[in-house]
Protein backbone atom coordinates (compact mmCIF):
# COMPACT_ATOMS: atom_id res chain seq x y z
CA UNK A 1 0.00 0.00 0.00
CA UNK A 2 1.54 3.15 -1.20
CA UNK A 3 2.00 5.81 1.11
CA UNK A 4 0.43 8.46 -1.22
CA UNK A 5 -3.10 6.86 -1.54
CA UNK A 6 -3.35 6.70 2.57
CA UNK A 7 -2.37 10.84 2.04
CA UNK A 8 -4.74 10.88 -0.57
CA UNK A 9 -7.72 9.08 1.22
CA UNK A 10 -7.04 10.84 4.35
CA UNK A 11 -7.68 14.35 2.63
CA UNK A 12 -10.85 13.05 0.73
CA UNK A 13 -12.51 12.19 4.51
CA UNK A 14 -11.51 15.51 5.62
CA UNK A 15 -12.83 17.03 2.68
CA UNK A 16 -15.97 15.62 2.94
CA UNK A 17 -16.37 15.48 6.67
CA UNK A 18 -15.34 19.65 6.35
CA UNK A 19 -17.66 19.79 3.43
CA UNK A 20 -20.70 18.39 5.88
CA UNK A 21 -20.17 20.78 8.32
CA UNK A 22 -20.02 23.86 6.14
CA UNK A 23 -22.84 22.51 4.36
CA UNK A 24 -24.73 21.97 7.56
CA UNK A 25 -23.69 25.73 8.46
CA UNK A 26 -25.38 26.77 5.18
CA UNK A 27 -28.40 24.57 5.19
CA UNK A 28 -29.94 26.23 8.27
CA UNK A 29 -29.75 29.42 6.40
CA UNK A 30 -30.88 27.68 3.51
CA UNK A 31 -33.98 26.62 5.53
CA UNK A 32 -34.67 30.04 7.40
CA UNK A 33 -34.33 31.49 4.46
CA UNK A 34 -36.96 29.72 2.12
CA UNK A 35 -39.56 28.80 5.01
CA UNK A 36 -39.62 32.88 5.79
CA UNK A 37 -40.25 33.04 1.91
CA UNK A 38 -42.87 30.66 2.15
CA UNK A 39 -44.38 31.98 5.15
CA UNK A 40 -44.15 35.39 3.43
CA UNK A 41 -41.38 36.62 5.56
CA UNK A 42 -37.71 37.94 4.72
CA UNK A 43 -35.74 35.95 7.19
CA UNK A 44 -32.56 36.55 8.79
CA UNK A 45 -30.90 39.05 6.56
CA UNK A 46 -28.70 41.19 8.85
CA UNK A 47 -25.39 39.74 9.35
CA UNK A 48 -23.65 39.93 6.24
CA UNK A 49 -25.09 40.58 2.88
CA UNK A 50 -27.73 38.25 2.11
CA UNK A 51 -27.45 37.07 5.74
CA UNK A 52 -24.80 34.82 4.81
CA UNK A 53 -22.70 35.64 7.94
CA UNK A 54 -25.78 34.33 10.07
CA UNK A 55 -24.53 30.80 10.76
CA UNK A 56 -21.19 32.23 11.94
CA UNK A 57 -22.95 34.56 14.28
CA UNK A 58 -25.12 31.41 15.27
CA UNK A 59 -22.26 29.29 15.91
CA UNK A 60 -20.39 31.89 17.75
CA UNK A 61 -23.23 32.44 20.17
CA UNK A 62 -23.57 28.80 20.82
CA UNK A 63 -19.74 28.19 21.77
CA UNK A 64 -20.54 31.08 24.51
CA UNK A 65 -23.12 29.97 25.90
CA UNK A 66 -23.26 27.97 29.51
CA UNK A 67 -23.28 24.13 28.79
CA UNK A 68 -25.91 22.48 31.90
CA UNK A 69 -26.00 18.89 33.50
CA UNK A 70 -28.77 17.97 35.49
CA UNK A 71 -27.50 16.92 38.19
CA UNK A 72 -29.00 13.52 38.58
CA UNK A 73 -28.29 12.88 34.72
CA UNK A 74 -26.07 10.11 33.69
CA UNK A 75 -23.39 12.33 32.95
CA UNK A 76 -20.92 9.99 30.93
CA UNK A 77 -23.91 8.90 28.78
CA UNK A 78 -25.08 12.53 28.89
CA UNK A 79 -22.04 13.33 26.92
CA UNK A 80 -21.41 11.30 24.59
CA UNK A 81 -25.27 11.16 23.15
CA UNK A 82 -24.04 13.96 21.07
CA UNK A 83 -21.11 12.57 20.04
CA UNK A 84 -22.62 9.13 19.14
CA UNK A 85 -25.46 11.27 16.92
CA UNK A 86 -23.36 13.22 14.82
CA UNK A 87 -20.91 9.97 14.11
CA UNK A 88 -23.32 8.00 12.04
CA UNK A 89 -24.55 11.02 9.92
CA UNK A 90 -20.46 11.78 9.14
CA UNK A 91 -19.55 8.84 8.29
CA UNK A 92 -22.97 7.86 6.03
CA UNK A 93 -22.10 9.61 2.53
CA UNK A 94 -18.72 7.92 3.05
CA UNK A 95 -19.85 5.59 -0.24
CA UNK A 96 -21.99 7.81 -2.10
CA UNK A 97 -19.52 8.36 -5.45
CA UNK A 98 -19.41 12.34 -6.45
CA UNK A 99 -18.37 11.81 -10.30
CA UNK A 100 -15.92 9.26 -12.55
CA UNK A 101 -12.49 10.86 -12.27
CA UNK A 102 -10.63 14.34 -11.96
CA UNK A 103 -6.90 14.78 -12.34
CA UNK A 104 -5.00 17.30 -9.73
CA UNK A 105 -1.42 18.25 -9.80
CA UNK A 106 -0.63 15.74 -12.44
CA UNK A 107 -2.54 12.64 -10.35
CA UNK A 108 -5.98 10.74 -11.26
CA UNK A 109 -8.18 11.09 -8.27
CA UNK A 110 -11.44 9.36 -7.71
CA UNK A 111 -14.48 11.22 -7.18
CA UNK A 112 -15.25 8.49 -4.29
CA UNK A 113 -14.02 7.77 -1.10
CA UNK A 114 -15.09 3.83 -0.66
CA UNK A 115 -16.11 1.66 -3.36
CA UNK A 116 -17.59 -1.55 -1.34
CA UNK A 117 -19.08 -4.22 -2.90
CA UNK A 118 -21.52 -3.83 -0.25
CA UNK A 119 -22.34 0.19 -0.48
CA UNK A 120 -26.40 0.14 0.30
CA UNK A 121 -25.82 -2.54 2.96
CA UNK A 122 -23.48 -0.15 4.35
CA UNK A 123 -26.03 2.85 4.55
CA UNK A 124 -28.38 0.99 6.37
CA UNK A 125 -25.98 -0.76 8.72
CA UNK A 126 -25.39 3.43 9.49
CA UNK A 127 -28.37 4.18 9.61
CA UNK A 128 -29.36 1.41 12.12
CA UNK A 129 -26.71 2.31 14.57
CA UNK A 130 -27.76 6.12 14.37
CA UNK A 131 -30.76 5.54 16.63
CA UNK A 132 -28.97 5.01 19.66
CA UNK A 133 -27.39 8.46 19.83
CA UNK A 134 -31.25 10.10 20.01
CA UNK A 135 -32.33 7.15 22.59
CA UNK A 136 -29.78 7.54 24.84
CA UNK A 137 -29.60 11.33 24.81
CA UNK A 138 -33.09 10.88 25.79
CA UNK A 139 -32.36 8.49 28.49
CA UNK A 140 -29.28 10.07 30.23
CA UNK A 141 -31.11 13.57 30.84
CA UNK A 142 -33.03 11.79 33.30
CA UNK A 143 -36.26 14.00 32.49
CA UNK A 144 -39.48 12.51 31.42
CA UNK A 145 -39.86 14.23 28.15
CA UNK A 146 -36.86 13.85 27.02
CA UNK A 147 -37.00 10.03 27.78
CA UNK A 148 -40.70 9.99 25.85
CA UNK A 149 -38.59 11.81 22.88
CA UNK A 150 -36.18 9.42 23.09
CA UNK A 151 -38.73 6.07 22.96
CA UNK A 152 -40.62 7.79 20.39
CA UNK A 153 -37.59 8.36 18.20
CA UNK A 154 -36.13 4.25 18.73
CA UNK A 155 -39.41 3.46 18.02
CA UNK A 156 -40.21 5.47 14.82
CA UNK A 157 -37.03 4.63 13.78
CA UNK A 158 -36.59 1.38 13.50
CA UNK A 159 -40.12 0.91 11.79
CA UNK A 160 -39.13 3.38 8.95
CA UNK A 161 -36.04 1.63 8.97
CA UNK A 162 -37.34 -1.78 7.13
CA UNK A 163 -39.36 0.12 4.81
CA UNK A 164 -36.76 1.87 4.10
CA UNK A 165 -34.24 -1.07 3.34
CA UNK A 166 -36.60 -2.20 1.11
CA UNK A 167 -37.35 0.59 -0.66
CA UNK A 168 -33.52 0.85 -1.15
CA UNK A 169 -33.70 -2.89 -2.51
CA UNK A 170 -35.52 -1.87 -5.59
CA UNK A 171 -32.23 0.13 -7.08
CA UNK A 172 -30.18 -2.71 -5.80
CA UNK A 173 -32.25 -5.23 -7.95
CA UNK A 174 -31.97 -2.77 -11.08
CA UNK A 175 -28.91 -2.75 -11.12
CA UNK A 176 -28.16 -6.05 -10.12
CA UNK A 177 -25.31 -4.79 -7.64
CA UNK A 178 -25.10 -3.14 -4.13
CA UNK A 179 -21.99 -1.13 -5.15
CA UNK A 180 -22.89 2.89 -5.10
CA UNK A 181 -21.10 3.34 -8.73
CA UNK A 182 -22.88 0.38 -10.46
CA UNK A 183 -25.95 1.99 -9.30
CA UNK A 184 -25.57 5.24 -10.20
CA UNK A 185 -24.13 3.77 -13.89
CA UNK A 186 -26.76 1.54 -14.40
CA UNK A 187 -28.79 4.94 -14.66
CA UNK A 188 -27.21 6.60 -17.53
CA UNK A 189 -29.99 5.63 -19.86
CA UNK A 190 -32.79 5.94 -17.10
CA UNK A 191 -33.27 7.27 -13.81
CA UNK A 192 -34.73 5.02 -11.46
CA UNK A 193 -37.14 7.19 -10.44
CA UNK A 194 -39.18 5.97 -13.12
CA UNK A 195 -39.34 2.19 -13.32
CA UNK A 196 -38.98 2.60 -9.69
CA UNK A 197 -41.71 4.97 -8.74
CA UNK A 198 -43.06 3.09 -5.69
CA UNK A 199 -39.97 2.30 -3.87
CA UNK A 200 -39.21 6.12 -4.81
CA UNK A 201 -41.91 7.58 -3.03
CA UNK A 202 -41.61 4.90 0.36
CA UNK A 203 -38.03 6.10 0.50
CA UNK A 204 -39.00 10.21 0.12
CA UNK A 205 -41.56 9.00 2.89
CA UNK A 206 -39.29 6.84 5.56
CA UNK A 207 -36.10 9.17 4.85
CA UNK A 208 -38.38 11.96 6.44
CA UNK A 209 -38.74 9.73 9.18
CA UNK A 210 -35.67 8.14 9.73
CA UNK A 211 -33.98 11.95 10.29
CA UNK A 212 -37.27 13.13 12.10
CA UNK A 213 -38.14 15.76 10.04
CA UNK A 214 -41.69 17.00 9.50
CA UNK A 215 -44.43 15.79 8.66
CA UNK A 216 -42.91 13.11 10.63
CA UNK A 217 -40.70 15.34 13.65
CA UNK A 218 -43.14 13.27 16.48
CA UNK A 219 -39.64 13.10 18.69
CA UNK A 220 -39.01 16.54 19.02
CA UNK A 221 -43.05 17.65 18.83
CA UNK A 222 -42.76 21.49 20.51
CA UNK A 223 -46.42 21.16 22.17
CA UNK A 224 -46.26 17.76 23.71
CA UNK A 225 -43.04 16.84 24.42
CA UNK A 226 -41.10 20.19 24.69
CA UNK A 227 -38.37 19.67 22.69
CA UNK A 228 -37.94 16.00 23.03
CA UNK A 229 -34.49 14.03 23.12
CA UNK A 230 -32.73 17.40 23.44
CA UNK A 231 -34.64 19.37 26.11
CA UNK A 232 -31.75 18.77 28.62
CA UNK A 233 -29.11 19.84 26.10
CA UNK A 234 -27.76 23.83 25.58
CA UNK A 235 -24.81 25.22 24.39
CA UNK A 236 -22.52 23.27 21.88
CA UNK A 237 -23.94 19.92 22.83
CA UNK A 238 -27.12 21.04 21.69
CA UNK A 239 -25.45 22.32 18.44
CA UNK A 240 -24.00 18.59 17.83
CA UNK A 241 -27.83 17.22 17.86
CA UNK A 242 -28.66 19.90 15.68
CA UNK A 243 -25.62 19.91 13.49
CA UNK A 244 -26.56 15.44 12.84
CA UNK A 245 -29.83 16.16 12.20
CA UNK A 246 -29.06 18.90 9.62
CA UNK A 247 -26.36 16.68 8.48
CA UNK A 248 -28.74 13.78 7.88
CA UNK A 249 -30.55 15.85 5.51
CA UNK A 250 -28.08 16.60 3.17
CA UNK A 251 -26.94 12.90 3.58
CA UNK A 252 -30.43 11.43 2.70
CA UNK A 253 -30.78 14.22 -0.60
CA UNK A 254 -27.07 12.92 -1.32
CA UNK A 255 -27.82 9.19 -1.30
CA UNK A 256 -31.71 9.49 -2.59
CA UNK A 257 -30.12 11.32 -5.54
CA UNK A 258 -27.57 8.61 -6.60
CA UNK A 259 -30.28 5.86 -5.87
CA UNK A 260 -32.98 7.48 -7.80
CA UNK A 261 -32.07 10.48 -9.65
CA UNK A 262 -28.92 9.17 -11.36
CA UNK A 263 -26.55 10.59 -9.22
CA UNK A 264 -24.06 12.52 -11.19
CA UNK A 265 -24.83 11.75 -14.65
CA UNK A 266 -27.28 14.26 -16.13
CA UNK A 267 -27.40 17.40 -16.74
CA UNK A 268 -23.90 17.53 -17.77
CA UNK A 269 -21.80 15.06 -18.65
CA UNK A 270 -20.01 13.65 -15.64
CA UNK A 271 -16.46 14.00 -17.49
CA UNK A 272 -16.99 17.48 -18.80
CA UNK A 273 -15.41 20.62 -17.01
CA UNK A 274 -12.30 17.91 -16.38
CA UNK A 275 -14.37 15.69 -14.31
CA UNK A 276 -15.84 18.06 -12.18
CA UNK A 277 -19.12 18.28 -13.93
CA UNK A 278 -19.80 15.10 -12.03
CA UNK A 279 -19.74 16.66 -8.38
CA UNK A 280 -21.80 19.75 -9.63
CA UNK A 281 -24.82 17.29 -10.94
CA UNK A 282 -24.78 15.71 -8.04
CA UNK A 283 -24.62 19.31 -5.67
CA UNK A 284 -27.87 20.20 -7.79
CA UNK A 285 -29.81 17.39 -7.31
CA UNK A 286 -28.96 17.41 -3.65
CA UNK A 287 -30.26 21.16 -3.26
CA UNK A 288 -33.19 20.36 -5.03
CA UNK A 289 -33.64 17.73 -3.02
CA UNK A 290 -33.39 19.42 0.16
CA UNK A 291 -35.91 22.68 -0.92
CA UNK A 292 -38.38 19.74 -1.49
CA UNK A 293 -37.87 18.87 2.47
CA UNK A 294 -38.11 21.90 3.70
CA UNK A 295 -41.25 22.36 1.54
CA UNK A 296 -42.68 19.75 3.19
CA UNK A 297 -42.04 21.22 6.29
CA UNK A 298 -43.85 24.20 5.51
CA UNK A 299 -46.70 22.66 3.73
CA UNK A 300 -47.63 19.39 5.98
CA UNK A 301 -48.92 19.22 9.57
CA UNK A 302 -47.26 17.02 11.93
CA UNK A 303 -48.99 13.46 11.93
CA UNK A 304 -50.43 11.96 14.77
CA UNK A 305 -48.12 9.38 16.57
CA UNK A 306 -50.41 6.23 16.30
CA UNK A 307 -50.89 7.07 12.69
CA UNK A 308 -47.25 7.34 11.62
CA UNK A 309 -47.07 3.99 13.34
CA UNK A 310 -49.77 2.59 10.94
CA UNK A 311 -48.85 4.20 8.03
CA UNK A 312 -45.00 2.70 8.63
CA UNK A 313 -45.95 -0.67 9.22
CA UNK A 314 -49.36 -1.15 7.40
CA UNK A 315 -49.15 0.97 4.22
CA UNK A 316 -45.12 1.47 3.52
CA UNK A 317 -44.21 -1.69 4.74
CA UNK A 318 -46.33 -4.12 2.85
CA UNK A 319 -45.81 -1.96 -0.17
CA UNK A 320 -42.51 -1.93 -0.47
CA UNK A 321 -42.42 -5.74 0.30
CA UNK A 322 -44.43 -6.00 -2.60
CA UNK A 323 -42.25 -3.76 -4.68
CA UNK A 324 -38.91 -5.66 -4.21
CA UNK A 325 -41.26 -9.02 -4.81
CA UNK A 326 -42.91 -7.65 -8.21
CA UNK A 327 -39.18 -6.04 -8.67
CA UNK A 328 -37.36 -9.45 -8.75
CA UNK A 329 -40.13 -10.75 -10.81
CA UNK A 330 -40.14 -8.76 -13.74
CA UNK A 331 -36.53 -8.48 -13.70
CA UNK A 332 -36.53 -12.63 -13.78
CA UNK A 333 -39.21 -12.77 -16.75
CA UNK A 334 -37.44 -10.03 -18.55
CA UNK A 335 -33.90 -11.67 -17.88
CA UNK A 336 -32.39 -8.71 -16.57
CA UNK B 1 3.53 -10.94 13.02
CA UNK B 2 1.75 -8.78 10.60
CA UNK B 3 0.36 -5.20 11.52
CA UNK B 4 -2.57 -6.80 10.64
CA UNK B 5 -2.33 -10.39 13.79
CA UNK B 6 -1.44 -7.64 16.02
CA UNK B 7 -4.85 -5.64 15.07
CA UNK B 8 -6.42 -8.74 15.30
CA UNK B 9 -5.26 -9.34 18.66
CA UNK B 10 -6.02 -5.85 20.04
CA UNK B 11 -9.10 -6.29 18.64
CA UNK B 12 -9.82 -9.64 20.48
CA UNK B 13 -9.13 -8.26 23.69
CA UNK B 14 -11.41 -5.17 23.27
CA UNK B 15 -14.43 -8.24 22.24
CA UNK B 16 -13.29 -10.48 25.47
CA UNK B 17 -12.79 -6.67 27.34
CA UNK B 18 -16.63 -5.53 26.17
CA UNK B 19 -17.91 -9.39 26.92
CA UNK B 20 -16.91 -9.05 30.90
CA UNK B 21 -18.12 -5.48 31.01
CA UNK B 22 -21.86 -6.63 29.79
CA UNK B 23 -21.48 -9.09 32.19
CA UNK B 24 -20.39 -7.10 35.63
CA UNK B 25 -21.96 -3.87 34.73
CA UNK B 26 -24.86 -3.21 37.45
CA UNK B 27 -26.55 -0.75 35.23
CA UNK B 28 -28.67 -2.58 32.54
CA UNK B 29 -27.98 0.22 29.87
CA UNK B 30 -23.98 0.15 30.39
CA UNK B 31 -24.93 -3.77 29.84
CA UNK B 32 -26.56 -3.33 26.91
CA UNK B 33 -23.95 -1.00 25.38
CA UNK B 34 -21.06 -3.06 26.17
CA UNK B 35 -23.06 -5.67 24.16
CA UNK B 36 -23.16 -3.19 21.25
CA UNK B 37 -19.70 -2.39 21.60
CA UNK B 38 -18.91 -6.05 21.18
CA UNK B 39 -20.87 -6.80 17.86
CA UNK B 40 -18.94 -4.12 16.19
CA UNK B 41 -15.57 -4.69 17.10
CA UNK B 42 -16.71 -8.90 16.00
CA UNK B 43 -17.89 -6.62 12.86
CA UNK B 44 -14.53 -5.35 12.72
CA UNK B 45 -12.88 -8.64 12.97
CA UNK B 46 -15.08 -10.13 9.97
CA UNK B 47 -14.10 -7.26 7.87
CA UNK B 48 -10.58 -8.28 8.69
CA UNK B 49 -11.09 -11.74 7.74
CA UNK B 50 -12.35 -10.71 4.58
CA UNK B 51 -16.25 -10.90 4.80
CA UNK B 52 -17.12 -7.69 4.68
CA UNK B 53 -20.98 -8.39 3.82
CA UNK B 54 -21.29 -10.64 7.15
CA UNK B 55 -20.01 -7.97 9.19
CA UNK B 56 -22.05 -5.31 7.82
CA UNK B 57 -25.32 -7.87 8.54
CA UNK B 58 -23.60 -8.42 12.20
CA UNK B 59 -24.00 -4.54 12.78
CA UNK B 60 -27.43 -3.63 10.76
CA UNK B 61 -29.19 -7.00 12.26
CA UNK B 62 -27.43 -7.56 15.71
CA UNK B 63 -25.81 -3.96 16.63
CA UNK B 64 -28.45 -1.81 14.62
CA UNK B 65 -31.77 -3.68 15.30
CA UNK B 66 -31.83 -5.74 17.83
CA UNK B 67 -29.70 -4.11 21.01
CA UNK B 68 -32.19 -1.11 20.12
CA UNK B 69 -34.86 -3.21 21.05
CA UNK B 70 -33.10 -3.89 24.11
CA UNK B 71 -32.49 -0.36 24.73
CA UNK B 72 -35.80 0.46 24.13
CA UNK B 73 -37.49 -2.58 26.49
CA UNK B 74 -35.01 -1.49 29.23
CA UNK B 75 -35.73 2.18 28.93
CA UNK B 76 -39.76 1.78 28.72
CA UNK B 77 -39.97 -0.64 31.83
CA UNK B 78 -37.08 1.12 33.88
CA UNK B 79 -35.00 -1.71 35.11
CA UNK B 80 -31.70 0.42 34.42
CA UNK B 81 -30.66 -0.82 38.03
CA UNK B 82 -30.19 -3.99 39.37
CA UNK B 83 -30.92 -4.77 42.67
CA UNK B 84 -28.18 -4.75 44.63
CA UNK B 85 -27.74 -7.78 46.32
CA UNK B 86 -27.42 -11.26 44.82
CA UNK B 87 -30.78 -13.83 44.78
CA UNK B 88 -28.98 -16.66 44.08
CA UNK B 89 -25.80 -16.10 45.98
CA UNK B 90 -26.21 -20.10 47.08
CA UNK B 91 -25.54 -21.29 43.42
CA UNK B 92 -22.47 -19.74 43.18
CA UNK B 93 -20.23 -22.56 44.47
CA UNK B 94 -22.37 -24.78 41.89
CA UNK B 95 -21.55 -22.18 39.19
CA UNK B 96 -17.86 -22.48 39.72
CA UNK B 97 -17.19 -26.24 39.67
CA UNK B 98 -19.49 -26.40 36.84
CA UNK B 99 -17.19 -23.59 34.82
CA UNK B 100 -14.14 -25.51 35.68
CA UNK B 101 -15.39 -28.90 34.08
CA UNK B 102 -16.42 -26.57 31.04
CA UNK B 103 -12.81 -25.07 31.28
CA UNK B 104 -11.44 -28.66 31.65
CA UNK B 105 -13.54 -30.25 28.84
CA UNK B 106 -12.26 -27.24 26.38
CA UNK B 107 -8.66 -27.85 27.62
CA UNK B 108 -8.86 -31.54 26.89
CA UNK B 109 -10.58 -31.03 23.62
CA UNK B 110 -8.34 -29.13 22.42
CA UNK B 111 -5.76 -31.00 23.64
CA UNK B 112 -6.78 -34.50 21.93
CA UNK B 113 -8.20 -32.81 18.64
CA UNK B 114 -5.04 -31.14 17.63
CA UNK B 115 -6.35 -29.97 14.28
CA UNK B 116 -9.06 -27.79 15.92
CA UNK B 117 -6.01 -25.23 16.24
CA UNK B 118 -4.45 -26.03 12.65
CA UNK B 119 -4.38 -23.17 10.23
CA UNK B 120 -6.99 -23.21 8.03
CA UNK B 121 -5.91 -22.39 4.25
CA UNK B 122 -6.59 -18.70 3.37
CA UNK B 123 -10.22 -18.37 1.29
CA UNK B 124 -10.18 -16.72 -2.00
CA UNK B 125 -10.99 -13.02 -1.98
CA UNK B 126 -14.27 -13.01 -3.51
CA UNK B 127 -15.61 -15.80 -0.99
CA UNK B 128 -17.29 -12.87 1.30
CA UNK B 129 -18.60 -10.90 -1.70
CA UNK B 130 -22.47 -10.94 -1.85
CA UNK B 131 -22.97 -12.44 -4.95
CA UNK B 132 -20.90 -15.43 -3.62
CA UNK B 133 -22.94 -15.25 -0.16
CA UNK B 134 -26.41 -15.40 -1.82
CA UNK B 135 -25.59 -18.14 -4.25
CA UNK B 136 -24.11 -20.40 -1.65
CA UNK B 137 -27.16 -19.59 0.79
CA UNK B 138 -29.86 -20.15 -2.33
CA UNK B 139 -27.87 -23.40 -3.92
CA UNK B 140 -25.89 -25.04 -1.15
CA UNK B 141 -27.84 -23.87 2.42
CA UNK B 142 -31.38 -23.36 0.39
CA UNK B 143 -32.98 -25.82 2.79
CA UNK B 144 -31.43 -24.61 5.97
CA UNK B 145 -32.12 -21.41 4.75
CA UNK B 146 -35.85 -21.59 3.75
CA UNK B 147 -36.29 -23.70 6.93
CA UNK B 148 -35.12 -20.68 8.96
CA UNK B 149 -37.54 -18.28 7.47
CA UNK B 150 -40.16 -20.61 8.57
CA UNK B 151 -39.04 -20.66 12.21
CA UNK B 152 -39.04 -17.04 11.74
CA UNK B 153 -42.32 -16.72 10.56
CA UNK B 154 -43.75 -18.89 12.90
CA UNK B 155 -42.38 -17.16 15.91
CA UNK B 156 -42.71 -13.84 14.61
CA UNK B 157 -46.96 -14.74 14.28
CA UNK B 158 -46.83 -16.65 17.51
CA UNK B 159 -45.19 -13.90 19.48
CA UNK B 160 -48.17 -11.57 17.73
CA UNK B 161 -50.62 -13.96 18.80
CA UNK B 162 -49.43 -13.70 22.49
CA UNK B 163 -49.62 -10.55 22.69
CA UNK B 164 -52.96 -10.49 21.64
CA UNK B 165 -53.56 -13.22 23.88
CA UNK B 166 -57.22 -14.63 25.02
CA UNK B 167 -59.21 -11.04 24.78
CA UNK B 168 -59.61 -11.35 20.76
CA UNK B 169 -62.44 -13.57 21.41
CA UNK B 170 -64.43 -11.38 23.12
CA UNK B 171 -63.56 -8.30 21.89
CA UNK B 172 -66.02 -5.47 21.13
CA UNK B 173 -64.90 -5.71 17.82
CA UNK B 174 -65.70 -8.97 17.33
CA UNK B 175 -68.85 -9.01 19.08
CA UNK B 176 -69.93 -5.88 16.89
CA UNK B 177 -69.34 -8.23 13.96
CA UNK B 178 -71.43 -11.07 14.43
Amino acid sequence: MEVSLWIEWVIKSLFIILLLTGGFAYTTLYERRVLARMQVRIGPNRAGPFGLLQPVADGIKLIFKEELIPEKADKLIFILAPVITVIPALIITAVVPWGESVWVFGREIKLYLADLDVGVLYLMAVTSISVYGITLAGWSSNNKYATLGGLRATAQMISYELAMGFAMLGPVLMAGSMRMIDIVNAQRSMWFILPQAIAFLIYLATSLAEINRAPFDMPEAEQELTAGYHTEYSGMKFALFFMAEYIKMIAISMIGSSLFLGGYHWPLPAHWLGGFAGPINLFGKTVIWMFFIIWVRATLPRIRYDKLMQLGWKVLFPLALLNVAVTAAVIVLVGG
Amino acid sequence: MTPVMVVFGLLGVVVILTALGMLLSRNAIYSALFLVLNFATVAVLYIILGAPFISLVQITVYAGSIMVMFLFVIMLLGAERLPGSDRLRRQRWIAAILGLVFVAQVILFIFFRGQLTAPVGTPPATLGSPQAVGTTLFTTYALPFEVTGAILVVATVGAILLTRGAALPYSPIRKEEK
